[in-house]
């Protein structure tokens, strides 16, 4: 059976991902790790971590969304995802309602 | 309205040729099954041992606090009995209690499907169970732990040479083994719905148990995750939680309790679920609002995520931060308060009957009442900080953990005994209990409202004179309640030899596990049924002759 038979053949279940797709990725991901190193031998003051970890929450959405496929997912599995990430901005958003202001008011 | 429904006579039951109990034999076929009723029957006995040992530390908690004293052990010993007790009776009884158990065997029949969708995660998550308690086991064979079940830092990281990483380990273990339930449950729940089976038409005990995977596969990893830093804080010194290398001890707290928070709700949740089959089939009506109950289990789930903070009041939050959280506290009890008054609207004009699961369901109402209103004391700022790390915490979680999901368990293990075995208990013997541990947990546990309202701390072995008689009416309490689930443990193993022959519907209860043979057989029902009409419907059961369920092949 051919490549373009199973996928015709099983579209609505599974979708197939052609090689080169992956590859692209696969060097995305490499370029953008190539950045974050070069990125850490010059001092952007405050930015260095924001920078940094906006170049991970990137990296991390490409696999989530190519890698593991939530890019030609159903909905339901697309809220599923989103319900992750939810819960952990709750977690870390109602953390820093501590973190933000602790202080307040000591000094 | 309610429909009468008259009780079949048992005389002329007969148990069915073949079940699930009889379709294989040996060990083998136990310890390899993918069936979910056998895998809810070795949960069952799993957690029982569980129970047994965490309840034989209660026992020495409450002997060691009968005289004011440190008397019957070392103090450092009670502190490792007490912590042994917390962590075995939350992560190996409570959590799996009603989903591992009764959830594991009823999710499938409720939705009428063959099995859970993953059978072999189903077994998977019971090894990793019982990897995850002999961690546990070891732990206190080899030496114990003394941190408390919280674990809470710097204590844990820094200060104490107890097995706390064996520990750890087994709760992340065991954590695991709930995010596979939660995980069989969600996919069985959304994909292996029979015909006709639309999301308002599920009994509530399936909607209670979605929230609860929804909690289980959300909450879970941040524990496990928490707990993996406590281990390479120990052993490498990482220092996310040591303020001298930037850390913040407090960081561990707020993940916690993260998950442990919501854990409460895996706790109760299920038990709530229980409770409004219960109520239902033994009020002969359908449960009173039903789609506001369905969706107060959510609600409990999302608003359970919001709340953690409040276990840390006093352990220097930020006070702005504080009063958010003690806010938002507050918001759980309103679908908690839904589903009360539902369950009350439920019996009113019902054709209330008195049978053993219903005593349970009673108890539940009333206990778990009691213990979430306390739960608002806690939940405000300013009492709090007179109550908290008193016994006054203790008796509002006992209230909330045993007085409600341990009494729910008990109603489902009592409702379905007949449906898993296929076998009634004696009926008697089984009120006497239900109404010996009620009594018992009163006895128990009223007075540690009163000893923490007067200032007795939790978590000492010794206490000041003045407290002495209220802690003797709790330790001979709790020598009463503990006779409450001896008799149980005596009279269900009997039931299973010689008790009556139950047949397919002793209660006369509406939903689709009922309407099959008990015990089921392994693939659940002959041909898949289509389901066409609601949950709780009494008038079709009533008339259920006329008009026999509809199959397709």
């Amino acid at each position: 059976m051919t490549e373009k038979n199973i996928s015709t053949h099983q579209d609505a279940e599974v979708h197939v991902v052609k090689p080169p797709v992956y590859f692209a990725i696969f060097f995305a991901l490499l370029v953008l790790t190539a950045l974050t190193t070069g990125i850490s031998f010059i001092d952007l003051g405050v930015f260095n971590a924001v920078i940094a970890l906006a170049i991970a929450c990137l990296k991390a959405s490409l696999v989530v969304l190519f890698f593991m496929h939530i890019h030609y997912s159903s909905r339901l599995l697309k809220l599923t995802v989103a319900a992750g990430l939810f819960t952990f901005m709750l977690l870390i958003s109602l953390t820093m309602t501590d973190y933000i202001s602790r202080a307040w008011g000591m000094f | 309205m309610s429909t009468i429904v008259s009780l079949p006579d048992q005389s002329t039951a007969k148990l069915p040729s073949k079940s699930y109990l009889n379709q294989e034999y040996g060990l083998k076929s136990w310890l390899l099954t993918g069936d979910h009723k056998r895998i809810a029957m070795l949960y069952l006995f799993s957690i029982t041992f569980f129970f047994i040992i965490g309840g034989v530390l209660a026992g020495l908690i409450r002997l060691e606090l009968l005289t004011p004293p440190a008397d019957l052990m070392a103090t450092d010993t009670y502190n490792k009995v007490f912590s042994m007790h917390g962590i075995i009776m939350v992560f190996l009884f409570l959590v799996p209690s009603v989903p591992a158990t009764i959830g594991n065997f009823l999710i499938p029949l409720m939705v009428g499907a063959r099995d859970l969708a993953f059978p072999k995660i189903n077994l998977l998550s019971w090894y990793l169970y019982w990897i995850g308690g002999i961690f546990i086991l070891s732990a206190m064979v080899l030496g114990g732990v003394d941190t408390g079940w919280t674990f809470t830092t710097p204590l844990s990281t820094h200060y104490v040479n107890t097995h706390v990483v064996t520990a750890a380990m087994g709760i992340f273990m065991a954590g695991f083994s709930s995010i596979f339930t939660g995980l069989n449950f969600i996919v069985t729940i959304h994909r292996m719905r029979c015909p006709g089976m639309t999301w308002f038409r599920l009994p509530l005990f399936v909607w209670g148990h979605y929230a609860t995977s929804i909690i289980m596969i959300l909450g879970t990893p941040v524990l496990a995750i928490t707990l993996v830093l406590v281990a390479l804080e120990r052993i490498f010194n990482i220092g996310v939680f040591d303020p001298t290398k930037g850390g913040d001890p407090l960081l561990f707290q707020h993940l916690f309790w993260f998950y442990s928070h919501p854990a409460v709700y895996i706790m109760i949740l299920p038990g709530m679920a229980v409770i409004s089959e219960v109520i239902s089939t033994f009020s002969r009506k359908r449960v009173f609002g039903y789609t506001a109950v369905a969706f107060s289990s959510v609600a409990i789930a999302v608003f359970g995520f919001l709340v953690w903070e409040h276990h840390m009041f006093i352990m220097g939050v930020s006070q702005y931060s504080a009063l958010v959280f003690s806010l938002m506290t507050m918001l759980v009890a309103v679908p908690s308060a839904i589903k009360i008054f539902n369950w009350s609207m439920t019996l009113y004009k019902g054709s209330i009957t008195f049978e053993t699961p219903m005593l349970y369901a009673f108890g539940f109402i009333g206990l778990f009442t009691i213990g979430g209103l306390t739960g608002i004391f806690l939940a405000t700022l300013g009492m709090d900080i007179h109550l908290t790390e008193t016994y006054f915490v203790v008796a509002h979680f006992h209230f909330v953990m045993v007085g409600g999901m341990l009494m729910a368990y008990m109603a489902g293990i009592h409702f379905w005994w007949p449906k898993m075995t296929g076998r009634m208990y004696p009926e008697a013997m089984s009120k006497t209990a239900a109404v010996i541990t009620f009594i018992g947990f009163i006895v128990t546990f009223f007075p540690q409202f009163i000893l923490g309202y007067l200032g007795m701390p939790r978590r000492y072995a010794a206490y000041p004179a003045d407290f002495q008689v209220l802690n003797v009416f709790s330790t001979a309490g709790a020598s009463i309640l503990g006779i409450g689930y001896l008799l149980p443990l005596l009279y269900l193993p009997w039931s299973l030899i010689y008790g009556q022959i139950a047949g397919n519907n002793p209660w006369q209860a509406t939903g689709l596990e009922w309407q099959i043979q008990s015990p089921p057989l392994t693939e659940n029902f002959t041909e898949i049924p289509i389901m066409d009409h609601e949950a709780y419907d009494y008038e079709w059961l009533a008339n259920k002759t006329h008009h026999e369920v509809q199959t397709v092949g």
